[in-house]
């Protein structure tokens, strides 16, 4: 596999939100302001590359039995000194995402790259597929944030952009995208757009509703 | 690679992993031990500040919060007697601790706690501005439960110590974009120059539903309720309640006021 391959794959054509479906509890949680976001996204993006790096790095010595358990020490530690960081740089946007931070821990697409990839890759790429599925995560995340910060609360990344209506200005704001359930929706809406420019994601269904069958008359 | 899978190797894999990892995670969190401890404190003045009304005007002037946070003195009160009190250090004094500690706090009854919080804390700080030998300002650590979460913040009285001069909350859990309008200034704004106490020297003041209207007698008693957020509008209503109650400040102010905290 090649660099760009790597790198923007996870993009669109495999995303790890909106095809393998990972990773929506942050999705849904953070996405009310902009600037919380960004900062999430780079940490999971940081906490995916470094960790599918360095589990690359022991897979050869990893014994079988234990290597979850090896995959989930080495995550834990990259998120605690990320959070760390944060709370020492960022302390306003570390309070806001609070637990969060501390839950990429069990983020899936951390676990599921680091499974998936890093066990049988070289470190190098594993690095670089990590990368691409933080990036993949991030752009998601990122549309979700711009969608609800502007029409929820009009602003964005805390600049007014649409003058409130309760503050004097025009805009009556969608108080429901403020709420973490419309995160849902859109990405519903983004899954649906993808699909529909690449059918081939688009899943076989499993189970085929049958045609309604006649009422017949009791015998 | 053969015996990589025996249970020596295991026992020697999952050792070193686990002395590199600790040795990386802690020395990450004593490198910025620091750093995290100065902003926290920072961010705990900042709140004084703004409750106090002296951080926006601080800022146009370019000091520093250390700067700013020299005209406020902190001071330890006992809140069964409303008396200054030294019978905890005040540097290391944790308030947020305290009320948990049996030692330290009591234990309310369903009755008195008004803001839900079960237990209170024996001693509380307050927070003086000063100017000369007259005290201008008086900031008070209030909190209580909303909807979802306990809120914590300050209010803040001037020198007649029933008038408001400002509130704030820096930490909740509330809705956003409803209960979480606690943290909106134009909404915090509407209670400066509310009176707390009325003539017979109770707590007056009260979230009401919907909008105050300012000709109305009385209205320097009420603040508009949060729309969409009745519970959290109770709560604050609540909290304010019990520390401006005879469980909470009330017993302090009125030694303060006869200059004899």
């Amino acid at each position: 596999m090649n660099i760009k391959e790597l790198l923007f794959k996870p993009l669109f054509q495999d995303n790890p939100i909106a095809l393998q479906i990972l990773g929506i509890c942050s999705a849904l949680a953070v996405t009310s302001s902009l600037k919380v976001t960004l900062v999430m996204c780079l940490a999971v993006t940081v906490v995916t590359a470094f960790s599918n790096f360095f589990v690359s790095l022991v897979r050869n010595h990893a014994p079988s039995s234990i290597r979850i358990i090896v995959q989930m020490t080495i995550i834990a530690s990259l998120v605690i000194v990320v959070d760390q960081i944060l709370k020492a740089v960022a302390y306003d946007t570390s309070k806001q995402l609070s637990v969060f931070v501390g839950l990429i821990i069990t983020n899936c697409i951390v676990m599921g790259r680091a499974e998936a990839f890093a066990m049988k890759n070289k470190p190098l790429p594993s690095l670089l597929d990590g990368l691409g599925n933080g990036l993949g995560y991030s752009i998601i995340l990122i549309i979700l944030a711009v969608i609800r910060e502007l029409f929820g609360s009009g602003k964005l990344l805390g600049f007014e952009i649409l003058p409130l209506a309760t503050e004097g200005g025009w805009y009556v704001s969608n108080g429901m995208l403020l709420l973490p359930p419309s995160a849902f929706f859109i990405i519903g809406f983004i899954i649906w757009a993808i699909r529909t420019v690449k059918t081939e994601q688009v899943e076989e269904t499993e189970f085929k509703i049958a045609p309604n069958t006649q009422a017949k008359e009791a015998h | 690679m053969s015996n990589k899978d025996s249970i020596q190797k295991t026992f020697i894999v999952a050792l070193l992993l686990c002395i590199v990892c600790s040795v990386i995670v802690s020395t990450a969190a004593v490198l910025l031990k620091p750093a995290q401890i100065a902003n926290k404190s920072k961010d705990f003045k900042i709140n004084i500040l703004k409750a106090g009304g002296l951080y926006d005007a601080g800022i146009a002037e370019g000091k520093s919060i250390n700067d700013m946070f020299e005209s406020v003195s902190t001071k330890l009160v006992d809140l069964d007697t409303g008396e200054y009190s030294e019978a905890v250090d005040i540097e290391s004094y944790d308030q947020r601790k305290a009320s948990k500690d049996p030692a330290l706090s009591d234990d309310l009854s369903s009755a008195d706690d008004l803001a839900k919080i079960s237990r209170r804390e024996k001693y509380s700080k307050v927070y003086l501005v000063n100017e000369g030998d007259e005290v201008k300002k008086v900031i008070l650590p209030i909190k209580g439960y909303g909807l979802w979460s306990t809120l914590y913040g300050f209010i803040s009285l001037e020198s007649d110590l029933t008038t408001v001069s400002g509130l704030t909350f820096y930490e909740h859990a509330e809705t956003p974009g409803l209960g979480g309008e606690v943290d909106n200034p134009r909404w915090k704004g509407l209670w400066s120059g509310k009176k707390i106490y009325d003539d017979e020297n109770q707590v007056g003041l009260t979230v009401i539903k919907g909008k105050v209207d300012a000709g109305t007698p009385g209205s320097e008693y009420k603040v508009d309720g949060l729309s969409g957020a009745t519970l959290t509008s109770k709560g604050v209503d609540n909290l304010i309640k019990f520390w401006m109650g005879n469980m909470g400040y009330s017993k302090f102010l009125n030694n303060l006021k006869s200059g004899e905290a």
